[in-house]
């Protein structure tokens, strides 16, 4: 045998014996294991990308919000009834962009949640199969569609619709912003939704039928409460979407600051005012640039608030079977 | 109504057929109720598409892809958009793709239960809901300045690779899981070393799952405006990066060049009050839903078929 076979995976036939060849072997095995050890090192350094993406995200907002209270203090950004930081007299009430965020969501919530809930336990309880896998795809690509088409939508499309029965809607208002973005955070709710139910085990259902409820009697008595825990995360899931979603207020809804719960008025969120910051042309470091940042930090903090809450919901109302 | 126990059963079972089928009826009404509601956002769809074609079908145009961005919206074009898109996405995949799977290597393969790992499991899940808009602010602060890349096409591809990172880590993880444990043990019992069992046997398994969270990720990538909005990209672009090698270029010249995308386009195009220029965003518009829905359909169907020669 003289061919040598030169993959590092074949103890190469060097013509090796004894102690001689143990020892190449132990050489070759603690060679393997560095090896591994060695990559296994850069794994766990991909792994952690991630956290220091977490890490990051939480030191650039908290590091410009600092900058950012030291101008401006706590108490002013809670309670100032206005929002003109760019102004000469600039006033930086966080509430008015707050105030847009939960009007549009609102909207949002009252579309997506009642017909997200329809539909799940339309399609966990009362479609066939078929209808099911053909359904189920087509309704998930509209979250599948990017968002900025949405908001063209919006403005184009829903916004002269709704002025024909309602003349005097501005064009740029939070309620078609609100209606189509409600729509597309419907597969959010229903799929998350549809799962729960779905996980509810059959001899549930098989109760209560056999007890001589309806097929609506089973799904809303026996199956909703069964699945809350579930339902409940995916109404979190969609108001976090609500909360967060930029570019439909962006393009539709105007993106002047307006203090008002009103979805027939155009109003700022605070998603809306950091794309509006972004695209003028604002110096780095001045208290303007800050202001996106103690607007992104309000945002990730609703954000976490929602998330936990979801956490907490889930950890109460989960049903063990 | 009289004392039931008074009624002849024939009454008896009449009114409890009535019972019976006014409580059907519900079922009746909400199967109504939920086809109606399935289509709302079905309608939706179609109108959104209807309105995409009609308005933006005739602008379609072979010079609509070959021409800049103009002030006269009969000559405008996405070229810099799509060239945009095309590189940013590059970067994006670059970046995402080997740092979302071997992070969920890490953690399917490698790691061992401790807190170390719950937290990098936690911190996945967290970061799947937070805002785009949050990454863009990141993106902002870190790469645009403290890292000094500016508002480059580097900065955008980078903060869409973080922004898709838990997709392409969640979709390899399940992926992963979806092997059987066999498969592990023969490869462990043949003498493989752990890297061998994962980059001979799992990841060539497990390719199909993964090829289809990173397709999804790229297509929701591709179509985030919001983040790179924040960064700072500009939206009247005329000129395309630096080829490499050409000219002064050097070989990544172009990683820092001021760049556009398709979404950032289309919002310029949407937010000018000229309808000529909605009828180009309705156009570029149903570029970027045919790639994003194209991208989609491609994942489907590789899992489809790439899933049809495993069979464990």
């Amino acid at each position: 045998m003289s061919a040598i076979i030169t993959t590092d995976r074949i103890v190469a036939p060097v013509p090796l014996t004894g102690d001689a060849r143990l020892a190449e072997l132990a050489r070759m095995k603690a060679a393997r294991k560095r090896k591994d050890r060695l990559i296994e090192g850069v794994l766990l350094m991909a792994a952690c990308v991630s956290v220091f993406t977490t890490l990051a995200i939480v030191y650039i907002l908290v590091r410009e919000s600092v900058a950012f209270f030291s101008h401006v203090p706590l108490w002013t950004f809670l309670t100032d009834r206005q929002w003109t930081p760019l102004f000469d007299d600039a006033h930086f009430g966080i509430i008015v962009l707050l105030a847009g965020t939960v009007s549009s969501s609102l909207v949002a919530l009252a579309i997506a949640i009642p017909l997200g809930t329809i539909i799940a336990i339309y399609l966990s309880e009362f479609a066939g199969h078929r209808i099911r896998e053909v359904l189920k795809p087509v309704l998930e690509l509209l979250s599948g569609i990017p968002t900025i088409i949405y908001g063209f939508f919006a403005l184009l499309v829903v916004t002269p619709l709704i002025q024909k029965i309602y003349p005097d809607l501005p064009t740029f208002n939070v309620l078609s912003a609100g209606i189509v973005m409600g729509i597309m955070i419907i597969p959010y709710v229903s799929s998350l939704s549809e799962d729960a139910m779905r996980a509810v085990p059959m001899s549930l259902r098989e109760g209560a039928y056999a007890m001589g409820s309806t097929r609506f009697q089973t799904a809303t008595r026996v199956i909703v409460p069964a699945a809350f825990s579930g339902i409940a995360s995916a109404y979190i899931l969609g108001i976090s979407r609500a909360v967060g979603e930029t570019m439909i207020l962006a393009v539709a809804a105007g993106m002047q600051p307006n203090l008002t719960l009103n979805p027939l008025e155009p109003a700022a969120t605070v998603t809306s005012y950091i794309v509006q910051v972004a695209l003028g042309d604002l110096p780095h470091g001045s208290v303007g640039y800050q202001t996106i940042f103690a607007a992104g930090l309000t945002l990730m903090l609703l954000t976490l608030a929602f998330n936990l809450l979801g956490y907490w919901l889930r950890r109460k109302y989960r049903e063990a079977y | 109504m009289s004392d039931p126990a008074s009624l002849s059963p024939a009454e008896k079972s009449a009114k409890l057929r009535a019972i019976i089928r006014s409580h059907k009826r519900w079922d009746i009404v909400f199967g109504v109720v939920g086809l109606a509601a399935m289509s709302v956002g079905i309608l939706t769809l179609v109108a959104l598409f209807a309105q995409m074609a009609i308005d933006g079908f005739p602008r379609l145009t072979a010079e609509f892809f070959t021409s800049f961005p103009s002030r006269r919206a009969g000559q405008a074009g996405i070229l810099s958009a799509w060239v945009g898109s095309l590189l940013v996405m590059l970067v994006t995949a670059v970046f995402a793709i080997p740092v979302g799977i071997a992070s969920a290597i890490y953690l399917e393969e490698y790691a061992r239960k401790n807190w170390f790992t719950d937290i990098i499991e936690i911190n996945i899940t967290n970061l799947a809901g937070v805002p785009s808009i949050v990454y863009g602010l990141l993106a902002l602060g870190l790469f645009v300045y403290t890292f000094g890349f500016g508002q480059s096409i580097l900065s955008a591809g980078l903060t869409l690779a973080l922004l898709i990172l838990p997709i392409v880590i969640v979709a390899t993880r399940e992926a992963l899981r979806a092997i059987p444990q066999m498969v592990r043990e023969g490869a462990y019992a043949c003498g493989a070393t752990k890297w061998q069992v994962c980059s001979d046997h799992l990841i060539p398994y497990g390719m199909p799952g993964i090829l289809t969270g990173v397709i999804i990720g790229l297509s929701r990538a591709i179509g985030e405006t919001a983040p790179i909005i924040t960064i700072g990209a500009l939206t009247f672009i005329a000129f395309l990066p630096p080829l490499p090698f050409v000219g002064e270029a050097g070989p990544f010249e172009w990683l820092f060049s001021p760049f556009t995308v398709l979404p950032i386009q289309i919002f310029n195009w949407t937010s000018r009050p000229d309808p000529a220029f909605h009828a180009n965003a309705a156009a570029a518009s149903l570029v970027l839903v045919l790639l994003t829905l194209g991208m989609n359909g491609l994942a489907i169907w590789l899992r489809y078929r790439l899933r049809k020669n495993i069979k464990w």
